[in-house]
């Protein structure tokens, strides 16, 4: 059996109230130890409040192949942006 | 910079018209800025690569702590102490960073690790050199940090998503090492006439291992021609060269110093400094592991890595048993 230690992707969530952000991965033998080594990775300069770790192994992806079916219909729909829409200025700020 | 002759996995560039379908539409987004990705479709020659120059700066990252590390426990003050060890715990990040880039492309860490070890990957020459006083380890942090970040920021506009993102959060540490590297140096520069003298040695003994880290002369660089065209190398070694003396001149200036080698003259007509090229028969004797440091620094990455087996096998295990019995309770 590999020992090598598995992967892990770190997600990190700064002060402000932001969402988790994917930051990086690395290697830990089990989750306590992915969060240890996260804090020493990559908090060192108070970039975080809180983080989440997940085993690469376990994450499902789209595929780069599938991009055009799944992305490019939305490139079509412009009814979905607040710009499409012409507010005249008598009305003010909406 | 951190990674040196890279062997490009393919003579030659490849051309246009011996192209598949598939490789042309991946150079056109090459061409066009596009930033390729771990599960995009990527011709071998690339990825290969890739793999061997971001193995080649991880492995430079680690084996650069080896230099500056002997000296935490010598540092002359506790600040400095301080500065030193979150500088040196700065680069193991940055191994972290680049060998988590490079096992986007299927490349173990302990693959890359392996190879190293036996002498089938190489690190950056400069960690073959000696650091044999405190002035040398401010004139690392200054000039070599300020080397491989002439290197790295060019790198961020690099091809590969994974590269330049890790490029991206390196330069953003790296700038720490460079000013605290010259704060050092300059305590030592504006000192006393023994820690002038020192400093002085320091300069002249750095430069030309300096200068080496951007690799051979453009003329002599035989890989970097499908690299530029692939943009996993955005600027040529003279160019990034070129560049490192102009912004470093200014700075040796000021500390009173004299210029490290008697060819350094202003080129007004280029707008940039003439300067000599190192010995390249040095460079190249130390890249085939006759450097001052090459055996030593092997042998202290080997024995750490073989001295830290059983604590590493021995969290794996309790991992596994923690794992069995939190199954077995469900």
């Amino acid at each position: 059996m590999s020992n090598e230690w598995p992967l892990w992707e770190v997600f990190i969530r700064g002060q402000h109230g932001l969402n988790h952000r994917h930051v990086g991965s690395l290697h830990a033998p089990d989750a306590e130890l992915a969060i240890r080594h996260a804090r020493d990775v990559y908090t060192r300069r108070n970039e975080g409040v809180s983080i989440w770790v997940v085993k690469s192994a376990e994450i499902a992806a789209s595929d780069p192949n599938e991009k055009g079916p799944l992305f490019e219909p939305s490139n079509s729909k412009v009814y979905r942006h607040p710009t499409f829409y012409d507010i005249p200025d008598e009305v003010g700020h909406m | 910079m951190y990674a040196q002759m890279i062997k490009t996995a393919h003579s030659g560039v490849h051309k246009r018209e011996d192209m598949t379908e598939q490789e042309r539409a991946f150079q056109d987004r090459i061409d066009a800025g596009e930033k390729i990705e771990p599960r995009d479709w990527m011709p071998d020659d690339y990825r290969a690569t890739l793999i061997r120059q971001i193995g080649q700066h991880a492995h430079s990252e680690v084996v650069g702590q080896l230099p500056e590390g002997n000296w935490i426990t010598r540092a002359p003050t506790l600040e400095r102490k301080a500065i030193l060890l979150a500088k040196v715990q700065d680069e193991a990040g940055h191994g972290l960073y680049l060998y988590s880039a490079a096992e986007t492309l299927g490349e173990s860490r302990d693959e890359l690790v392996r190879l190293l070890h036996e002498g089938r990957m190489k690190y950056s020459s400069i960690f073959n050199y000696p650091t044999l006083n405190w002035a040398d380890i401010g004139a690392v942090g200054w000039l070599v940090d300020g080397a491989a970040i002439v290197n790295q920021v060019a790198l961020q506009r690099t091809s590969y998503g994974p590269y330049s993102r890790a490029m991206v959060r390196i330069c953003k540490e790296e700038s720490f090492h460079a000013r605290q590297g010259y704060s050092a140096f300059m305590a030592m520069a504006l000192g006393t006439p023994e820690q002038k003298r020192m400093a002085q040695d320091a300069l002249n003994r750095m430069w030309f291992p300096c200068l080496m880290m951007f690799g051979p002369s453009d003329k002599d660089s035989v890989h970097s021609e499908q690299s530029m065209a692939w943009k996993i190398k955005v600027a040529t070694n003279d160019e990034l060269r070129q560049k490192y003396v102009d912004q470093t001149i200014p700075q040796i200036e000021y500390l009173g110093l004299d210029l490290p080698e008697a060819g350094i003259v202003w080129n007004e007509a280029r707008g940039h400094y003439d300067f000599d090229m190192p010995d390249w028969s040095e460079f190249f004797n130390v890249l085939k592991g006759n450097g001052p440091c090459n055996s030593d620094r092997m042998a202290d990455r080997v024995n750490a890595w073989e001295d830290g087996a059983w604590f590493r096998d021995g969290l794996m295990a309790h991992a596994r048993k923690a794992r069995a019995r939190k199954m077995a309770a469900e």
